[in-house]
């Protein structure tokens, strides 16, 4: 198939500092190392997207899903819940109880 | 300085389902069980997916039909992402630009306190009601240092129903009116049982005052909103200390350059709102429809249905105790704001017979009584509203006295301990306690000529001019003559004496 | 005893298993029991998946038990349907109670499900028997099986060569034949990739047609679980197995199933067959090109039609996919956070470098990249500019699609560029992986199924697939057309060196 244009090597990266925001956003612990590599990739990528605009898509109705579904409802009947010990099984600390996290107030 | 408070509320209601939102977990749950009523899609586990709840969008549209709400013919879920450990699937399910209702309006008196506003009705436009899921609680210990908190599900999952307003409200007293008067619609219809001790019903309150300077300049303060307020006192509180410590901060500013948006809490122990996020990190929460639900398309048809099955609003009943029964704003309001059972009970009363006052004064005072002594709820009154209003019928209808009705009231209560109370029952109780007004005036002659022929004494004063010797007369009347109209004794009595007067002359 | 290939039974070499079809018939006629079978592939797992890759966690005893009770209910006339007895690998992204599901990610490391998907529900009432948890690209993400945070899957044609992804395990452990089929999961291209790489049948359903139901979300809008197989008969038995209106997936339609078996060998007839030219232009190797044409002039021999289509949007569908894919990802993986379950770093201070912490360790590169575009795509001021016209030119492609279909009954063309390129070739170029997707992507755009069928090897030995695309709920008429070619064409005797070709 006739390919879109490959993304350049002189392809800007995506500033640093709006590679920081994301990683931020998306709550991702990045080593210098890698937001370098993402920002350089990122924009990379980013560029190769812009091939989108060509297209003309005034008009068109986002398409959300693949299927023409709608009104999908449950009734509102109990099913039994799981065992507390099954929903705390996975958990990486708990008292037993409830989920343990680092003191949120604190 | 003049200026204005200008005030907006979101409300957060959970609405009474059995089961979840999008699971079927049970919404029953204590604080003291954490994490019992859980199940892969609550819990956010790899690979869950949610399914809606048709009973939750049904009492949500009902809960935006009682607010005047238009409802959408197309809606659909979106996800609020954001980072909670309350919030297991690190998103929550919510209605972002298609909430499945928009435009409706509430109603309250006006602040009579604001300026210009004594006697008006103050008109809330709400902006939209829209549907979303709760998350869970997280339990944080205040004491220790380094110490940890703790995350229960149970509550995860819980359908609320969010009602937006635009910033109608003028003072932070129309705020709990205002919150206050969607309690009492919620709870009319059915939708939610509005528990605020257990959070059940919540707002934030998004608050900024317009100030007037003498300078002529109106200056517009940042607006800051107050998160999760869960109980009206925290609301009107915290609007007033908001608007205190605005003006303190801006009053003397005619200019304000930075007028981002801030996050405050609530601290009622100080009395004071803390701010909670600073500006830099306003919240980029990546809305975007949900692919794991499909939209709900609602029919005129199906609207119109549910139109005609929705129950009568709080609103409009208080209004039609006005001007259908006369009663004052002041009655009507009382017995609305005791909830739908209690002015069911009214109107059944009314329905059998009762006239409205009477019923009205009776169900707020005799009937409450008995309540309060009994610690019960209207639902589990003994004597049932079609008894209570056969009593207020015969006591309209002269057959029974006010203090006889009471009686019969008392007795019927007291019977009731042991026997099922009916018509029969009190057809007894009146009779075996001779309850009932005596209507024969020849008996009550009688009684009368007899008491005046024991008491000679009494007689002779009252004939020398001693007034107040009939009272004694009058009393052993009422007493031979159980249920007797006083008034009507009282007219005989005298009207005897008066012959005797007149005989003797 | 072991099933060979083709179905004919050899004794005690253990040397391989068969197509569910030929097994479906040996268990039928007695010739060998599910306890047997079973056997066979643990054996050849053993023999075979340490240069293989494939299985990440197997369940020996419960693989056992389960063929016992099956050949019991054989003896007492109580066969559940074509697969009871049989075993199946599982792609580790789709639940099982109490088994592993790592995702072959750091951060579910240990993670054990409490409930099953529907897909397993569906295969254990119909007597299937799940043997092992597969290896796959780190969350579905990639095409080669090198995203894997546990280990790298190798083709069973050629060890040094990838067997595509994101079903690496899946297709690997077909076509090695260690199990005579498996289930995996197709976001972009995911099944139907590496089907075509190892030699095997993959088909992707129709978007809706089977439950998603525990199966670990990466782009919720486009993925699809599906069979893969030796043979074409085991693609539709499985794919008969799990398809089906599901209460719990709000995406998965209530239209009835086709009884994909019945019809399975009658041959169309008048059969139009769509060639879009976008499909065979530049970037396409010679000899996968070849292969294709070859195919499709059997289907000519048999009387189909070759009706020239245009798919004019379709060169957008790779940059369109890479901004949907991404940010749904970046919305299903944000529940991977070290609070409820999967790894917790141990280096935090506070709840926020909890987060951060246990999801930059926990995650893999790419797994981070796709989440890192999403969240760019969908964040404030860019939403419009990414995620909404790509969701706006997802609408084109279908509609191209649409188009087509009036003129055509599938539309046939290569599954991928190239046939199996190297480990570790494309490691390092996110972008030119992404483009190696670049014929199956627009079918999980447009959430119509395509079937991948084995239609050829090259010279060097490396097997080339041929990928039929159908309107929505064709599954039956691609399951046919792909029988007809197997028919005449068969490949099943064509054993990988591994499994002693
Ligand atoms: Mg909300
Ligand atoms: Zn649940």
């Amino acid at each position: 198939m006739t390919q879109p244009q490959q993304a350049t090597e002189t392809s800007p990266a995506l500033p640093l500092s709006d590679v920081a925001r994301i990683a931020r956003l998306a709550r991702l612990k990045l080593t210098e190392n890698e937001l370098a590599i993402y920002a350089n990739q990122l924009g990379k990528i980013l560029e190769f997207m812009t091939v989108l605009r060509e297209v003309d898509t005034t008009g068109i109705e986002p398409m959300i899903s693949a299927v023409p579904c709608e009104n999908v409802f449950r009734d509102d009947l109990i099913v039994e819940s799981l065992p507390r010990k099954l929903a705390l099984a996975n958990a990486p600390k708990t008292d037993g109880k409830s989920f343990l996290v680092p003191n949120i107030l604190g | 300085m003049k200026y204005d408070v200008i005030i907006g509320l979101e409300v957060h209601a959970q609405l009474q389902t059995r089961t979840k939102i999008f699971c079927g977990c049970a919404t029953d749950f204590t604080p003291d069980a954490p994490n019992i009523r859980t199940c892969p899609v609550c819990l956010g586990l790899p690979g869950a997916l949610p399914v809606l709840n048709k009973r939750a969008f049904e009492m949500a549209v009902k809960a935006a039909m009682g607010l005047r709400c238009q409802i959408a013919h197309f809606t659909k879920w979106d996800r609020k992402q954001y980072f909670y450990p309350d919030l297991p699937k690190g998103y929550q399910i919510s209605q972002y630009d298609l909430p499945f209702s928009h435009s409706g309006l509430m109603e309250i008196p006006a602040d009579p306190e604001v300026a210009g506003a004594e006697g008006l009705t103050r008109k809330v436009r709400i902006i939209r009601a829209h549907l979303e899921d709760d998350a869970g609680k997280n339990v944080h210990d205040e004491s220790g240092r380094g110490s940890e908190s703790q995350v229960d599900l149970n509550r995860a999952g819980t359908p609320l129903v969010e009602i937006v307003t635009e910033p109608d409200l003028r003072s932070p007293k129309e705020a709990r009116m205002l919150l206050e008067e969607i309690r009492l619609l919620l709870l009319y219809l059915g939708v939610s049982d509005c528990n605020m001790q257990e959070g059940n019903l919540r707002c934030d309150a998004n608050i900024n005052l317009h100030l007037h300077h003498d300078s002529g300049i109106t200056t517009k303060t940042p607006i800051v909103e107050i998160k999760n307020l869960n109980s009206f006192r925290f609301l009107e509180q915290a609007c007033e200390y908001e608007v205190s410590r605005q003006l303190k901060t801006y009053g003397h500013l005619e200019e304000i350059a930075d007028r981002t948006k801030r996050t405050f809490g609530y601290d009622p122990q100080r009395g004071v709102t803390i701010e909670q996020r600073s500006k830099e990190e306003a919240a980029d929460y990546r809305y975007f429809p949900d692919p794991d639900l499909v939209p709900v398309i609602v029919t005129a048809d199906q609207i119109q249905l549910w139109q005609a099955d929705l129950p009568e609003r709080p609103q409009d009943r208080r209004q039609r105790y006005q001007t259908q029964l006369g009663l004052s704003p002041y009655d009507a309001g009382v017995i609305i704001e005791q909830g739908r059972a209690f002015a069911d009970f009214f109107e059944q009363i009314v329905t059998h017979g009762a006239e409205p006052k009477q019923a009205s004064n009776w169900i707020t005072q005799e009937i409450q009584r008995i309540l309060n002594e009994r610690k019960c709820s209207i639902g589990e009154f003994p004597v049932s509203a079609e008894l209570v209003g056969t009593i207020l019928k015969k006591v309209s209808d002269k057959q029974l006295t006010l203090k006889a009705a009471r009686e019969a009231l008392d007795a019927l209560v007291s019977y009731s301990e042991e026997n099922t109370v009916s018509h029969e029952t009190l057809e007894k109780v009146i009779q075996e306690r001779g309850l009932a007004i005596v209507q024969n005036d020849e008996l009550l002659l009688n009684i009368i000529q007899q008491v005046i022929q024991k008491n000679p004494k009494p007689v002779a004063d009252y004939l020398g001019g001693k007034q107040a010797a009939a009272g004694s007369l009058l009393g052993q009347v009422m007493r031979e003559a159980r249920g007797a109209d006083p008034q009507l004794v009282k007219s005989l009595v005298t009207k005897a004496l008066d012959a005797l007067k007149s005989g003797n002359s | 005893m072991t099933l060979e290939a083709g179905g004919s039974l050899k004794t005690g070499s253990g040397t391989g298993t068969s197509s569910l079809g030929s097994l479906f018939k040996a268990l039928n006629s007695g010739t060998t029991t599910s306890r047997q079978i079973v056997e066979s592939c643990l054996n050849a797992i053993d023999k075979r998946d340490g240069s293989i890759g494939a299985f990440l966690h197997i369940d020996r005893e419960r693989a056992l038990q389960a063929a016992e009770a099956s050949d019991l209910r054989r003896s007492t006339g109580e066969v559940r349907g074509p697969l009871d007895g049989l075993p199946i690998s599982i792609k580790d992204a789709i639940c099982e109670a109490g088994q592993p599901a790592t995702c072959a990610s750091r951060i579910l490391k240990g993670y054990v499900s409490p409930y099953s998907a529907t897909v397993i529900d569906r295969l254990n009432a119909a007597g299937a028997i799940p043997l092992g948890r597969v290896n796959l690209d780190e969350f579905a993400m990639g095409s080669s099986s090198e995203n894997s945070a546990y280990q790298l899957t190798h083709n069973p044609w050629d060890l040094t060569r990838t067997p595509g992804g994101s079903s690496s395990g899946s297709a690997a452990s077909v076509a090695a034949r260690m199990v005579p089929g498996s289930l995996g999961s197709d976001t972009g291209g995911s099944i139907r990739q590496p089907a075509s790489l190892c030699g095997v049948v993959g088909l992707k359903p129709t978007y809706g047609r089977v439950s998603r139901y525990g199966l670990v979300a990466f782009a919720s809008s486009l993925e699809q679980i599906g069979p893969f197989s030796l043979d074409v008969f085991g693609a539709a038995a499985l794919l008969q197995t799990i398809a089906g209106h599901d209460p719990h997936d709000s995406t998965c339609v209530n239209t009835p199933t086709e009884d994909y078996l019945q019809t399975l060998d009658t041959p169309l007839t008048d059969l139009r067959i769509g060639v879009p030219k976008e499909y065979f232009g530049e970037g396409l190797d010679p000899e996968v090109q070849k292969i294709v044409e070859e195919a499709l002039a059997v289907y000519a021999s048999r009387g189909a039609k070759l009706i020239p289509v245009e798919l004019p949007h379709s060169k957008y569908s790779v940059a369109t996919y890479y901004i949907i894919a991404p940010s749904e990802a970046s919305s299903n993986l944000a529940r991977f956070d070290g609070i409820h379950y999967g790894y917790r770093s141990p280096n935090f201070a506070d709840l926020e470098s909890l987060y951060a912490a246990s999801r930059g360790e926990g995650f893999g590169s790419e797994v981070k990249r796709r989440i890192m575009l999403g969240t760019y795509a969908l964040s404030a001021g860019y939403a419009d500019k990414y995620y909404v016209k790509a969701l706006q030119i997802r609408r084109l492609i279908r509609q191209d699609f649409d188009a087509a279909f009036q003129q055509c009954d599938v539309i046939a063309g290569p599954v991928t560029p190239t046939p199996a390129f190297k480990l570790g070739e494309l490691a390092d170029d996110p972008l030119a992986m992404y483009l190696s997707d670049i014929y199956t992507i627009a079918a999980n755009l447009a959430g119509i199924p395509a079937i991948s069928i084995p239609a050829g090897w090259t010279a060097s030995g490396l097997p080339v697939g041929l990928q039929l695309q159908g309107p929505v709920f064709t599954e039956s008429r691609l399951l046919r057309a792909a029988r007809m070619l197997e028919i005449d064409r068969p490949w099943i005797d064509r054993l990988p060196p591994v499994a002693g070709g």
